[in-house]
Order: C-alpha cells, then sequence, then structure tokens
C-alpha cells in the first residue's frame, strides 16, 4: 500500500504540471491495470526511437531535442519513470571516483537545479548536502583521493572532523569514526518528477511519448537499424536508443542481430520511515557511510536508509516476466545487516516507526560503469543502460553524452571507460553476469584500493601456458576476460596475503617485481602477452594498403617484413587506437593492438573499410600465442633456438620474419617489446606454444631466464615514457599532445584520417602536453603511493591530472605520466602548452591531498637505460602500450 | 571454567554416528535415505543404548533407542538382542529352516542383520554364545509352530518384545556355570530397560515402544512448515490408559497402592520394561535366586529391596504397544529419541528444528511489517534472533547432533546460547544428572521420492 502511496505522490505532483504530452495518450489515468485505450496512434516513422521512459530515456529526448532533433518517438512499456526510476532513493552525488562519472553528475545537479524553473514540473530538488563517512584510515584515503578531484572540478568539497560530522547531522555516532568527506552541494530530487520533467520539456520540444508500448524488437538491415517492431506495429527510424534498464540486455538479443549489453539486476532494498518525533528537517545531509554499507537520507520528517550489502540477490537471470517488479516482496532478514549498520550510525532512531522496506531492482554492469554508446554491430543502435544504482546521479550527463554522440558523431568527453565497445559476447553470458553483479554490488561499498582485481567471472579466455604459468607461481589479473599474469611468485616464498596487496601503500609484491625488472634489464625474462588483439588484413590488389593508409596516422607503405607503430586516428586526431602494424606482404598486414580494442577496433575498422569482397579483415587474437622476450640476451637464446643470426645488422630493430624456433616453424617473429627494452615478440600458433615455451625456457636457462608479469612490463614501459592506450592516450589525445609527431606522416603523399587536424595543430601549437614527472620528494616505503587520476600543480595553480604511474626500479623513484594544461590565470581559458611553459614550471601532485615535488620531463631518460643502443631506435620505438 | 566452541562441538559430536543408504545402480531405492544418531551422557557410564540394522533375509530396517535404568546392562542386552528376536520373528518357515539346518550341520550361517554402529556401540563377546542359544532355542519353537502364514509385522514385534524379556528373566532363574556369565545375566535382569523401536519396509512403518522413549514423524505442509505427529504413547503415569490398564491388571485393594508419585508402586517412572525382574518375579523366587546369586548381588541394596505392597506380580511388561503408519511423502522423518530430549524440548520444536536442518531451509515465515506499529529498534532485535537460530544449524553435519545442540543449549528464546551450552556440558559428572538425563537420538530421513511412488 504504501508503495502505491509513492506512486500516488508523485503522480501528483506531475499532474499538477498539466504537460502537453499527456492529451496523446488517454485523458483517464488511474492506476489500474486495466488496458487503456491509445488514441493516438504510432508514427510510421520517426528519426529516433526511444525505448524506455525512465530517467535515461527522457534525458537522451530532452537533450536531442534540446540539440535540435525533434523527429522522437519516446516509448515506454508501462507508464513514465514507473520502473526502477520510480523507486530509486533520490540522491544526487558526485563523490565518484571516475573522471567521467564525476563529470556526468556534476552536470545532472546542474540540470536538475534548474529544472523546475524551466519544465514547471516540481522535481523536489533539495541541495543538502552529502557527508561521505571513513571508518579507517584507508577508508579517508578513498576519500581525500575523491575530495582532491572534486576540489580541482571546481566542486566545494572538504574532509572534515568527526566532531564537524555531528555539527552537521546531530543524530550520527561518531565514536568509530576517523573523518568524513562533506560535499555541500550535493541534492536530494524525487526521480520519478525529474523524469516526467525531462519527458515534459521534451515534448515542448517536440517529442512524441507514448505510453503502454512495448517494443519487441529492433530490426536492423546490413548493419544498419531500420525500425521497431511494437505491439502496436511498425515504427521506421535510423537510430534507436536502448534505455529499457534491466530489461535492456533481453531486448537487446531480441533481434536477429543480437547487440550484447552486459548488464544483470539485483534486489536492492531501502527502508522508510513514518516521521521522527520532531521531524527532519529536508535540508538535513544525505549520510554514506560506506564502511557499514549503507546510505540515509532525509525523507517525509523520516528517514530513507538503503544499502549494498554483501550478500546481493540477483534476480531476472531467467528474463523478464519471471516476476513483476511491483510484486517483489520485501525481505527483513535480508535487510538486518543493514538495519544493524543503521541503527550503530544512528542509535537514536531504535523508537522510529516502519513504513516500509522498498524492494527496488537495480542493473549492474561487469566493471561498476555504466554503459553508453553505439553497438559495434548495428549502425544507429545506441544503448543507455546499466547504471550500478545511481541512475538519478548520471542521469542528466548521461543522457547529454548519448545525445551528443548522436548528433555530432562523438560526446564532448571521453567516455571510453563507459563505452558499450569495451565490452563483447564474452561478457553477455548469463552465468557471468549473475557471478559477476553478485561481487559489483557490494563493491559499491568496499575499499577500491590500487589494482584490485574482480574475483568472479574469471579463467575465461586463458593461454595454453596458463596451467604451466600457474603451477610457477604466477599471479593472475583479468583483461577483457583473459588471465594475464601479474608477477610470479618465488618458490619457497610464502604464499602472499592478499590483504596486504591490498593497500595504499608500497605493495608486498615490490621486491618480487623489482627483481623481475632487474631480471629484464641484466638478462632476459618471458612474458606471456597472449591476451593482445591481433587481426589480419589482406587484398587481392592493393585496396589494404591503400585503405590503411587512409585509416592510420604513419606510413604504412614500408618494405615487407617491417614493423610500424601507429595511431588510428579520428577526424580530430584522437586516438582511437594505438597499434603496431606489420607488413607481412605486399597486400596483407598484421595489426596488433591493446586487448580491450577488439570490440572498438573491429567495429571501427568495419565501418571504415571499403565494403569489398576482396578485402579480408579476420580476427586472429585467438590463433596466436605471444611470448615476449625482453632483455639484452633475448638475442643470445633467439639465435640458438633458431640457428639464424639475430644481431641488428641481421634483424633491426621494427622487424618482423617468419622463422623456426626449436622444431616449430612458421613462428612469426618482431623486434619489439612494448617496452624500449631490447627483445622480441613471437607470434606462435597454439599449438606450437608450449613446445616453444618449454624451448625458450631450457634455452635460456645459462642466460639467466626468468618468467616475468605485467607489472614489470608496466614499470618499464612508463619509466621509459610509453604511453598506453586506454590509460594516457584516448580519442581527445593526438599524437601531437604527446610527443608522437614522429609516428605520423603528415606527408605520406595522400591523405589520412586526422590529418587536417594535425596539421592545424601543428601549426597553432598544442593545448595540452603528455609529461613525465618524477616523484622528489616521496618516500616510496613510508608514503601514500600516486595510482592515476592525482591532480598536478604547476606552480601552485592546478594544471591537469596523471593517467598513471609506476615505481621505476631503475631511477629508484616514482614516475607519473599526466597531462599538462595551460588555464589563463583570470578567465580559466585553455591556452597553448609550449615546451617552455612546461620546463619552466615548479610542479608538484597531489595524492589523497598530500602534495609532492615532481619533476618534469617531456622525454625519457635515453642515456640512462640505453648504453647499447642508438639513440634513433630509440626514438623509434617510442611507443608503447600495455 | 568455561568451554570454547571447538570444546563443545568436540563433546557434542564424540557418538554421533551416520549412515546412508547406499545407492544402487544411481538410485537409492529404499523408502529410508538414511539415519543419524547421537547420544550425550549424563550418568556415567550412560545408561542410553541405541541400535540400528538394515534386515538381509526380509526387507526393511530396525532402528530403536533404548533407556536403561537401575544400571545399563539390560539396556546393552536388549540393545544387542532384541532385533535378532525381531529379525527371526518376521522369518519365512523356509529361511527359519535352512538357517536351523545351517547350524546344524555346522556350515556358514545366513547373516540375518547387518548392524550400523557407532565405535562406542560394544557387543558382549562372553554372552554371544548364550545369547545365540537362547535365540536358536526361539527359532526352533518357531519352526515347530509353523503356522503357514505370513508373518505380521506387528506380531512379529510384539512376539519378539514379549520372548526376550522372557529370555533374559528365563536366563537368570536358570544362571550360568560361568561365574562372570551368572553375574552378568542376574544384572540384565535386575536392572531395566525401555525401548522404542521403528521397523520401516517401503511405506509401512511401525513403531513398537515399551516404556517412555517416543518416536515422532516430522511432516512438511504444503505451506512448508513443520509438524509432529506422536507414534509411540508414553508408557507412565501421565497416559490415563497405561493407568487403567495397570490397575485393570490388579485387585482393588491395590488400586492406590500401584502408582504413587506418578511411578509404579512408587519406585519406577516407566510403566512397561525389559528386565526389572523385582516387578515381575515372586518375591520367593526374588530371594531364591539372589541368595544362589554371586556376592556382588547380595550386596546390592537395591536389588535385595522388594518393593512396599508387592502383592500381585508380575507388575510390569515388556509387551510392546506397535503403531502403524502408511508413510505418505509428506512425511520426511521420523525421531526416536530417549525421554531425556523430551523432557527439554516440545515435540512441535523438534519437528520445526529438524525440517529445517534437513531441508537446509530455514522456513521462517518473512517478515512483514504490513499495517504494525514497528519500530526499528524492535524489527532490529527479532532479526537478531532469527539469525542466531539460523547460524546454530551450520555447525553441524548431523541432525541428532544438532538436536542435542538445540535440548542442551537453548535459552527462553527457542536459541542456542553458547554459553549456556558450554555450562550444562560442564558440569561435574555428579552434578550432570541432576540438571539432564541421558539423551539418545535418532532421526531417520525418508525418500519422498520412493514413498511418493509407492
Amino acid at each position: 500500500a504504501a508503495r502505491m502511496f509513492l506512486r500516488l505522490l508523485s503522480d501528483v505532483q506531475w499532474r499538477a504540471a498539466h504537460p502537453k504530452w499527456r492529451r496523446m495518450t488517454s485523458s483517464q489515468r488511474s492506476t489500474s491495470t486495466t488496458p487503456e485505450p491509445h488514441p493516438v496512434a504510432l508514427p510510421a516513422q520517426a528519426q529516433v526511437v526511444i525505448c524506455g521512459g525512465g530517467i535515461m530515456g527522457t534525458s537522451v529526448a530532452y537533450h536531442l531535442s534540446k540539440m535540435g532533433w525533434k523527429d522522437i518517438v519516446l516509448l515506454e512499456q508501462g507508464r513514465l519513470a514507473a520502473g526502477t526510476t520510480r523507486f530509486c532513493a533520490g540522491i544526487v552525488s558526485t563523490a565518484r571516483p571516475v573522471s567521467i562519472e564525476l563529470k556526468m553528475a556534476h552536470y545532472s545537479n546542474k540540470l536538475y537545479q534548474q529544472l523546475e524553473q524551466e519544465t514547471g514540473v516540481q522535481t523536489g530538488y533539495m541541495k543538502t548536502g552529502s557527508i561521505s563517512l571513513a571508518q579507517t584510515q584507508d577508508r579517508l584515503i578513498s576519500l581525500k583521493r575523491v575530495a582532491s578531484s572534486l576540489n580541482v572540478m571546481g566542486i566545494p568539497c572538504e574532509i572534515i572532523s568527526p566532531k564537524k560530522v555531528v555539527q552537521l547531522h546531530p543524530l550520527i555516532n561518531i565514536h568509530d569514526l576517523v573523518g568524513a568527506m562533506y560535499v555541500p552541494e550535493d541534492a536530494l530530487v524525487s526521480s520519478a518528477n525529474v523524469s516526467l520533467a525531462l519527458a515534459t520539456a521534451a515534448s515542448r520540444n517536440g517529442v512524441q511519448i507514448h505510453e503502454r508500448t512495448s517494443v519487441s524488437h529492433v530490426t536492423v538491415q546490413n548493419g544498419r537499424v531500420t525500425g521497431v517492431e511494437t505491439d502496436r506495429g511498425r515504427i521506421q527510424c535510423e537510430y534507436f536508443v536502448n534505455c529499457a534498464g534491466q530489461w535492456a540486455y533481453e531486448l537487446g538479443h531480441s533481434g536477429e542481430e543480437p547487440v550484447h549489453i552486459p548488464l544483470h539486476a539485483c534486489e536492492h532494498f531501502y527502508l522508510l520511515t513514518h516521521p521522527l518525533k520532531e521531524p527532519l528537517s529536508s535540508s538535513l545531509p544525505t549520510v554514506v557511510d560506506p564502511d557499514g554499507r549503507i546510505y540515509i537520507r532525509n525523507w517525509q520528517g523520516g528517514i530513507l536508509s538503503g544499502g549494498f550489502e554483501k550478500n546481493p540477490k540477483p534476480l531476472f537471470t531467467e528474463g523478464r516476466n519471471q516476476l513483476e517488479i511491483q510484486n517483489l516482496q520485501e525481505d527483513w532478514d535480508h535487510f538486518g545487516p543493514l538495519l544493524s549498520a543503521l541503527l550503530r550510525r544512528m542509535p537514536g532512531l531504535e523508537t522510529l516507526q516502519i513504513m516500509q522496506l522498498v524492494n527496488c531492482p537495480e542493473s549492474f554492469t561487469p566493471d561498476m560503469r555504466c554503459i553508453m554508446g553505439e553497438s559495434p554491430t548495428a549502425r544507429g543502435y545506441f544503448v543507455l543502460a546499466g547504471m550500478n544504482s545511481a541512475g538519478i546521479s548520471y542521469g542528466g550527463g548521461a543522457g547529454k553524452y548519448l545525445a551528443e554522440w548522436m548528433v555530432n558523431g562523438y560526446p564532448s568527453e571521453n567516455v571510453w571507460p563507459l563505452d558499450l565497445k569495451r565490452f563483447g559476447t564474452l561478457q553477455s553470458s548469463r552465468t557471468f553476469l549473475r557471478h559477476r553483479v553478485m561481487e559489483v554490488m557490494p563493491l559499491m561499498c568496499d575499499l577500491k584500493v590500487p589494482r584490485w582485481d574482480f574475483q568472479t567471472g574469471r579463467q575465461l579466455r586463458t593461454s595454453p601456458l596458463y596451467d604451466r604459468l600457474d603451477a610457477q607461481g604466477a599471479r593472475w589479473m583479468e583483461k577483457h576476460g583473459f588471465e594475464r599474469v601479474k608477477y610470479f611468485v618465488p618458490p619457497g616464498k610464502d604464499l602472499l596475503d592478499l590483504d596486504h596487496s591490498k593497500t595504499f601503500y608500497k605493495p608486498d609484491w615490490f621486491d618480487i617485481v623489482g627483481s623481475e625488472v632487474k631480471c629484464c634489464k641484466e638478462a632476459v625474462c618471458v612474458i606471456d602477452m597472449s591476451s593482445f588483439t591481433k587481426f589480419e588484413i589482406s587484398s587481392t590488389g592493393d585496396q589494404a594498403l591503400e585503405s590503411l593508409q587512409y585509416l592510420f596516422s604513419n606510413d604504412l607503405d614500408v618494405p615487407v617484413g617491417h614493423v610500424v607503430h601507429t595511431g588510428m586516428l579520428n577526424e580530430k586526431g584522437g586516438y582511437e587506437n594505438d597499434c603496431s602494424i606489420a607488413r607481412l606482404s605486399k597486400r596483407s598486414f598484421f595489426m596488433i593492438s591493446p586487448t580491450d580494442q577488439q570490440v572498438h577496433c573491429w567495429a571501427w575498422l568495419k565501418k571504415r573499410l571499403p565494403d569489398d569482397s576482396n578485402l579480408i579483415m579476420e580476427d586472429v587474437t585467438w590463433k596466436y600465442t605471444a611470448l615476449n622476450l625482453i632483455g639484452p640476451r633475448a638475442v643470445d637464446v633467439l639465435s640458438e633456438l633458431s640457428y639464424a643470426p639475430m644481431t641488428a645488422e641481421h634483424f633491426p630493430s621494427l622487424f618482423c620474419k617468419e622463422m623456426s624456433v626449436g622444431y616449430a616453424n612458421g613462428i612469426r617473429v618482431m623486434s619489439i617489446t612494448h617496452t624500449g627494452e631490447p627483445g622480441f615478440v613471437l607470434y606462435i600458433p597454439i599449438e606450437y606454444a608450449l613446445h616453444v615455451y618449454n624451448e625458450v625456457m631450457n634455452m635460456g636457462q645459462k642466460y639467466g631466464i626468468r618468467n616475468a608479469g605485467y607489472y614489470a612490463l608496466r614499470s618499464l614501459r612508463i619509466e621509459k615514457f610509453f604511453a598506453f592506450w586506454g590509460q594516457d592516450l584516448d580519442a581527445f589525445t593526438t599524437p601531437m599532445e604527446c610527443g608522437r609527431e614522429f609516428q605520423v606522416k603528415l606527408e605520406k603523399g595522400m591523405q589520412f584520417l586526422g590529418q587536417e587536424a594535425l596539421l592545424e595543430q601543428k601549426q597553432n601549437g598544442v593545448y595540452k602536453r603528455f609529461t613525465m614527472f618524477i616523484l622528489e620528494d616521496h618516500d616510496t616505503d613510508m608514503d601514500l603511493w600516486p595510482w592515476w587520476g592525482e591532480p598536478i600543480f604547476r606552480n601552485g595553480r592546478y594544471v591537469g591530472k596523471t593517467t598513471s604511474s609506476a615505481y621505476s626500479y631503475t631511477l629508484e623513484r616514482h614516475v607519473c605520466l599526466g597531462f599538462v594544461h595551460h588555464f589563463d590565470e583570470k578567465t580559466g581559458e585553455e591556452l597553448v602548452v609550449t615546451t617552455d611553459f612546461i620546463n619552466q614550471g615548479e610542479y608538484e601532485i597531489d595524492i589523497a591531498g598530500q602534495r609532492f615535488q615532481a619533476k618534469a620531463k617531456l622525454y625519457p631518460f635515453s642515456s640512462l637505460f640505453t648504453q647499447r643502443r642508438r639513440k634513433d631506435e630509440v626514438e623509434l620505438s617510442g611507443y608503447q602500450r600495455e | 571454567f568455561y568451554l570454547t566452541p571447538p570444546q563443545v562441538n568436540s563433546i557434542l559430536k564424540a557418538n554421533e554416528y551416520s549412515f546412508k543408504v547406499p545407492e544402487f545402480d544411481g538410485k537409492n531405492i529404499s523408502s529410508v535415505l538414511g539415519f543419524d544418531s547421537n547420544q550425550l551422557p549424563a550418568n556415567a557410564p550412560i545408561e542410553d543404548r541405541r541400535s540400528a540394522a538394515t534386515c538381509l533375509q526380509t526387507r526393511g530396517m530396525l532402528l530403536g533407542v533404548f533407556d536403561g535404568h537401575a544400571g545399563c546392562a539390560c539396556a546393552q542386552a536388549v540393545s544387542e538382542r532384541l532385533f535378532y528376536y525381531i529379525a527371526v520373528s518376521l522369518l519365512p518357515h523356509e529361511t527359519l529352516l535352512e538357517i536351523e539346518n545351517a547350524v546344524e550341520s555346522g556350515r556358514a550361517l545366513l547373516p540375518i542383520l547387518q548392524w550400523h554402529k557407532h565405535p562406542n556401540d560394544y557387543f558382549s563377546k562372553e554372552a554371544s554364545k548364550l545369547y545365540f542359544n537362547s535365540l536358536r532355542t526361539y527359532w526352533q519353537e518357531l519352526i515347530d509352530l509353523n503356522s503357514g502364514e505370513t508373518t505380521d509385522v506387528r506380531e512379529a514385534l510384539i512376539n519378539a518384545f514379549k520372548r526376550l524379556d522372557n529370555d533374559i528373566s528365563l536366563e537368570a532363574q536358570v544362571g550360568d556355570p560361568n561365574s562372570f556369565l551368572n553375574y552378568l545375566v542376574l544384572r540384565v535382569a535386575f536392572s531395566g530397560a525401555t525401548a522404542c523401536v521403528a521397523h520401516v519396509d517401503g511405506v509401512d512403518l511401525h513403531i513398537a515402544n515399551t516404556g517412555d522413549s517416543r518416536a515422532m514423524l516430522g511432516v512438511q505442509e504444503e505451506d512448508g512448515s513443520w509438524s509432529a505427529v506422536n507414534l509411540s504413547y508414553d508408557h507412565n503415569a501421565q497416559n490415563e490408559h497405561e493407568v487403567a490398564r495397570v490397575k485393570m491388571e490388579h485387585p482393588k485393594s491395590e488400586e492406590k497402592s500401584l502408582v504413587k508419585q506418578d511411578r509404579l508402586l512408587g519406585l519406577l517412572m516407566p510403566f512397561r520394561a525389559f528386565g526389572d525382574v523385582k516387578f515381575k518375579w515372586s518375591i520367593e523366587l526374588q530371594k531364591r535366586v539372589i541368595e544362589s546369586g554371586p556376592d556382588q548381588l547380595n550386596d546390592n541394596e537395591y536389588t535385595k529391596f522388594i518393593p512396599p505392597n508387592y502383592h500381585t506380580p508380575p507388575y510390569l511388561t515388556a509387551e510392546p504397544e506397535v503403531i502403524h503408519h502408511k508413510l505418505r511423502p509428506q512425511d520426511k522423518f521420523l525421531v526416536l529419541a530417549t525421554d531425556g530430549l523430551w523432557e527439554t524440548m516440545h515435540r512441535q520444536d523438534v519437528a520445526r528444528i529438524v525440517g529445517e536442518y534437513l531441508t537446509g531451509v530455514h522456513h521462517q515465515q518473512p517478515i512483514a511489517v504490513g499495517g504494525y506499529k514497528v519500530t526499528l529498534g524492535q524489527m532490529h532485535g527479532l532479526l537478531t534472533e532469527r539469525r542466531a537460530r539460523i547460524s546454530s544449524v551450520f555447525e553441524d553435519q548431523n541432525a541428532a547432533t544438532h538436536l542435542i545442540r538445540h535440548a542442551v543449549g537453548n535459552n527462553e528464546f527457542g536459541t542456542v546460547d553458547h554459553e549456556r551450552l558450554s555450562k550444562m556440558l560442564s558440569l561435574p559428572e555428579e552434578l550432570a544428572r541432576m540438571y539432564r538425563d541421558d539423551i539418545t537420538i535418532i532421526v531417520v530421513q525418508f525418500n519422498s521420492h520412493v514413498i511418493g511412488a509407492y
């Protein structure tokens, strides 16, 4: 009954606003479930059809119509804002660790604030502020990191003492607190009403809204959306936007060409109470107690409190209509631990009377980040879903970015961390999703320390050497479903206690990785890098070369057997991908990209390669095992195994040759290592993998060979100032901005994608510059370690953020990589960043509120590392990724 | 002095035993899935006994608990011998002949029972020959009596009980040249034991009960909740029918002295029992046997003591009351337990605790606030209590152990209180009997699929 009450509450409010679109559907609206006639027929066609009338669908409609698209139809299977949006707790919080999420929340807050004025619909917006509590020092560190990011964004935020907490919220028990973060501008809204306000505004801008209309499937022809089939007929359209919330997965799978949207619902509970004797003020700050796994907001003089339990209850695994949302049961036993946490935090509430326990399912994604973007397989099929219970915080910003994406072809910010194409079919298994979201939901509250890994859904993709490496002490992490070695625990050394690795300080693998790095520098190491994405592109004539020359910035018309490092740039010159391409023959190329590029790069190329049956692109990732032999003795190992001279004269840097290794023939050997160290990568047909690995390890013994992992690789590449796509490089970074001009052939005799933008940058200068920082007064043993996302200060002023960091065992210092901007001191306008600007500053890096002096460098310490190598080789290898 | 949870567990689990009916061809075709049993002593040594065996020459499984008094000798003898008497009573004529011929010609005997014993459940080696001879006499009589009719389980049970008690009595009267055995048979006869035995064969469940142990069926209702059905009647002063029976069997003049302070002749709690010849033999017989018996017997004040108002023996019988029940799919388990359990727990709680344990589902009505006025504090208290109830389940791998944990450790809310459990288990021997009795429990789990298919 109280649930009905909630519904009525918001209905009354939006009815008062008399939205124009209401007249288009039935005039007799009631809460009964009897079907009503649809007086307004669906249009036969529209430019855009949006499925889902929750906060996401209405936000997309709102923003699209604001940007000038008018021919939009929004379809809702039930009633507007009646799904998760209806039951959501309505907390708008900007305290988000991921920068793009923070930006979305910040924008949402600003949008909602003025929405009532804009639309006349009451949104219940109330700026209450929020207090995030820390029960432990580690939690306080993580809050301080968030506070640093908020501050440089210009969002007021402070770390406060427990005493100050009581002043802000008298009910809080502070005896177990070490501190808290206060964000005064965080807000509360009625989420259903925000959604209705957005719908009202969109409707005024011409968007047609049809309730009680469900989409059965989307039709796709020749890789393009052509229309949607609904229970009320077909609508032809160019664009389809799947904002179906927890049904997005199923809707994605309903068409002939499935669109994989990996999300899964979990039950989510929150408690509503009657008002206190002295009703709580509606301006009382929202309290988030992550160590207690709960949040508490004021609600009609009482409280609304929910949380993210350790043992979530996934649901709808078998699909929809197993259970109607409205019929979900309260489960007090399940809520018990959260209730304990609530009473521990606010003991004064013991006598407060319960109104209801609301069960409101939320959808979660495999990596705790939302899903937006265009399907890699169906053009015009856009998705915005999987909000991980932060839908109201992200709604405004996410809708804006998606609208920009549809209208302009790309959003105004780097949304790669949220891009649908970071996932593929492999994350779409129901079992995987069910298991993973059971880990993700508790993670909402768990402390996230550097280098944490998911524990569920593991060992899906593995190298054929997996067991062999595991037996030798490998510790694993996962990327795009692929198991990769972090480092090897030496025999005899005690198994590392996982808890000790979970620290913001020096981790316990420090010496282990140090010795792997040393071995790479002095002898030879083997790293299994099989996870990298590998494509082969070939043609009968010159089609392959011609197409690739247009799509890649470097000159690929090199002699057969050469390897080229090159960016795959967009129109603005930004990196869509960063890869190495080997010319196998006149007409065929072998392309190596980062692991998580498998879907994105494929879609990017498919979309742009000419539709020519004589031009063939094949994903051969699964066909090859890649062994990276790093170190000065790699030459000796390989030449002994192949009876072929491998010295620089015979096998120069950036060279590719098929040869025999041991008994195995046809091994593709490339003289690159992704680290700047000398060595080779062997691309081995998988059936030979074990043989070649055994041969290499046996032969390598006398040269001191050992296994190494990605942590060693990472330390090596960062001290060499090598940028990594997805971490340092993104679609908003050009080669000019990261010192990679040498990887661009502006005059290769033909046009290429991004060329104009680069030429312009070359002329006008760049507005940010990739810079390497060496921490000066940082004590590796005692101080907090940098991670990424730390603010960079130049002469005391914020100029940018770090994108990655690692300890350099050679320099015995921490190295951070990041971008330096030049903001005008008065206007904040972005100015050109010159070499002098970089070189003439005093720099500090802010790690969780503590600033460390740093030396900025635009070029790596070439002399320090490369006694044995010529300078031009160093520059040529100025490429990396992980 | 305080026992840690592992110490508590090691005490509780010392006597636990589990048996799973082996699967045949990947399927268990028996109506019994298996059973869990356990004992917790209060007396030193414990006076309770338990037995479980599969009948090999007929179908069916036998399970029983035996509560001894005035020592454990009688309970021990009954636990070793009764199932053989029952099995023999059930055997068809041909099988009896076959067995007799085998014994006669010194051939290997057909095995009659497969025992399921805890290592602590011992059989007397010294008396086995004596016991065997008595049993052989019984089956020889059965062969001679050959009625040609199929054996009725109810009758077989009653006959076996009575025959064994008779043999116990006779053996004591006749005595044995071996002085050890002579003393043993007298101790068996002068001590007593109740017996509660289940015979399960397909859907036919027979309970034969003598005394105040109890058999209870755990039934799962359609809504998933648990209820208890009694399958035995206690033979004690609380049972009107039993009191009436005793009064019927003796002259009106004894009416007042028969049951005093809820005890038979003011002395004995159970109204039916094995042994206890002091309540069965004439005074003359008792005196003669004691005088000719060994000195230890003569020195024993209890055995020499003749019950007051002892006019028309026998006052006591071992004849069981037999209840037959056709198993239904909703009958999930059977609990056989000595009165040590039933003194502390209501059968309804027993049904719920075992039911939830066996199904692993804690069917607690979900809490719904509805229109009630409930505060956060009240709800919190309620949830904490419910959690405690559930968490106690996971410590035990044996349903009988789990029941004992509750029987001994339950607080006023019906949840296991570790402190209480620790105190009860660390009582010194001499005090333990004042706070609790020996507890013996067998929990038999039924195979609903098989039962449903009948």
